[in-house]
């Protein structure tokens, strides 16, 4: 089944998208979201990161023994998580403060193994790189706007800027605490995906399991 | 078997050289796996070290002026309409020996590294199980930064650190001359939980540090309490609001500032130089 460029790259923004359909890549959704600034920032090291993992294992696919194919794609991931981290560390100093423990999880973010072991070891490079970007702004997009949600209900404030005075410091908003907390990415996450299956109902899975009703006459 | 695809691929391949005759072997040999392996090391481990070893200056030089930035900052100087370089240079860093209390001579504290020392066996000490600050060991000598004023001692500058839930946390505590009084605090580096132990660093939470007395007869005497204090009770002046929902966080501050105003942190520096004035 081929699919065309502009469906790679759109598909996986709301049709397939990483966070709220595969969910996966949870983690640091969670995690980074508290403001948007290191939301931003991880998106694009992600995003930096599966592009160019994924196209140097597509370019490699044929070469990989099957038996250490994951470790092939931990490894290039690996190193190229790295280098993001020290490209940060000299580059963009303060971000790198906040993000550096989340920046090394990109290693083990299921987005950035699934996509190398679902398309880049079976695809050429080019659709591969359209994939690899896709999934990068999918996350990007739900990342982005959950932080954008957190960061003004959880701090009243958008990059840092306050939008909503506190009431600690004389204004009338007070804060609310579980923005700040994973769960609150929780509620957001799930209110999101609730309201795109709304949107596109054929994203709504069959129910695995019904509770079957069984009318009894006679006692057992 | 989907071998027609490699077959051509190794074609092209075995005209590099006899080296590269293994990729021509079909992936699921044995050699062929141990020669991917081999060379997929090869190149990331040279492609990681090189962007390390390249990078480093630049890392470096953003952590020493981010460090003098902070250091301006909690001295009170203001850098406006000066460079950091000129607001800095107003600023006598020294060596101190901790356990003699001692200014060293002879050594550059500007490029001293305490975290690098507190790694050397022969620059520092273990702590063993006094070690409130849960920092293993602790460095032999520390950088201070004095603030004069016609001469006269404005403001002394020591950089603390110690555990706080997750992270080491590193900080600068200004003092008043009288070496016991806190003119400024700051936590420039940490990694406690967003939103909550992250609190630390935040310049409110900070500013309840000024004007507090850390240090009553020679001996540490500051708290962090939970529940705010009380202005009107006696010990306000030796306690500080801990921060809500960060409790481990807050006792890691007060932990690392008693352990580094303590007999075993600057205690023998700050009693030289508190008796020296007076």
């Amino acid at each position: 089944m081929e699919k065309t460029p502009g469906r790679l790259v759109l598909e996986p923004i709301v049709d397939n998208n990483p966070i709220t359909l595969q969910i996966l890549g949870i983690c640091s959704a969670l995690a980074v979201t508290t403001k948007l600034a290191p939301a931003i920032t991880m998106s694009i090291a992600l995003t930096a990161v599966i592009v160019s993992a994924s196209v140097l294992i597509s370019l490699i696919r044929q070469h990989m023994p099957s038996s250490i194919r994951i470790i092939i794609q931990m490894t290039i991931i690996a190193s190229l998580v790295i280098i993001v981290d020290e490209v940060l560390k000299a580059f963009a100093y303060e971000l790198s403060k906040q993000l550096s423990v989340f920046v090394g999880l990109i290693i083990t973010n299921c987005i950035v193994l699934g996509r190398a072991e679902a398309f880049a070891s079976k695809n050429p490079p080019w659709p591969t790189f359209l994939d690899a970007l896709g999934h990068g702004i999918g996350y990007s997009v739900i990342l982005i706007s959950v932080a954008a949600i957190r960061e003004l209900l959880g701090s009243g404030s958008l990059l840092g800027a306050q939008v909503l005075p506190l009431v600690k410091e004389g204004g009338w908003y007070e804060p609310n605490g579980l923005m700040l907390l994973a769960p609150g990415a929780f509620f957001i996450i799930g209110l999101m995906i609730w309201a795109i299956r709304t949107w596109k109902p054929a994203q709504v899975e069959k129910p695995e399991y019904r509770i079957n009703i069984v009318h009894r006459t006679e006692g057992s | 078997m989907r071998a027609d695809a490699p077959i051509r691929d190794n074609a092209r391949a075995g005209r590099l050289g006899p080296l590269l005759a293994v990729f021509r072997l079909p992936n699921d040999d044995p050699r062929k796996t141990l020669a991917v392996a081999l060379a997929l090391c090869l190149v990331c481990s040279v492609v990681v070290s090189t962007t390390a070893v390249a990078l480093r200056p630049l890392q470096e030089r953003n952590a020493a002026l981010a460090l003098k930035e902070e250091i301006v900052k909690v001295a009170g100087l203001s850098t406006g309409g000066r460079s950091l370089d000129e607001a800095f240079g107003q600023i006598e860093t020294q060596l101190v020996d901790l356990d003699s209390g001692e200014f060293v001579e002879g050594a550059d504290p500007l490029t001293y590294s305490y975290r690098e020392a507190a790694q050397d066996p022969s620059a520092s000490t273990a702590l063993g199980d006094s070690d409130p600050a849960d920092i293993d060991r602790r460095p032999d000598r520390m950088p201070v930064y004095l603030v004069r004023r016609g001469g006269e001692l404005e403001t002394l500058i020591l950089p603390v650190y110690g555990a706080g839930l997750w992270s080491t946390m590193h900080g600068l505590v200004a003092l008043a001359p009288d070496g016991r009084t806190a003119k400024a605090f700051t936590i420039y580096e940490q990694r406690e939980t967003a939103g909550l132990g992250s609190e630390v660093a935040s310049e409110q939470w900070l500013s309840e540090w000024s004007g507090k007395v850390l240090i009553e007869d020679g001996e540490p005497v500051i708290e962090v309490v939970k529940g705010g204090v009380d202005p009107s009770s006696p010990n306000a002046e030796h306690r500080v609001d801990g921060l809500s929902g960060a409790t481990l966080t807050s006792n890691g501050v007060a932990n690392l500032m008693r352990f580094w105003l303590g007999e075993r942190g600057y205690g023998p520096f700050l009693n030289r130089i508190t008796s020296d004035r007076g």
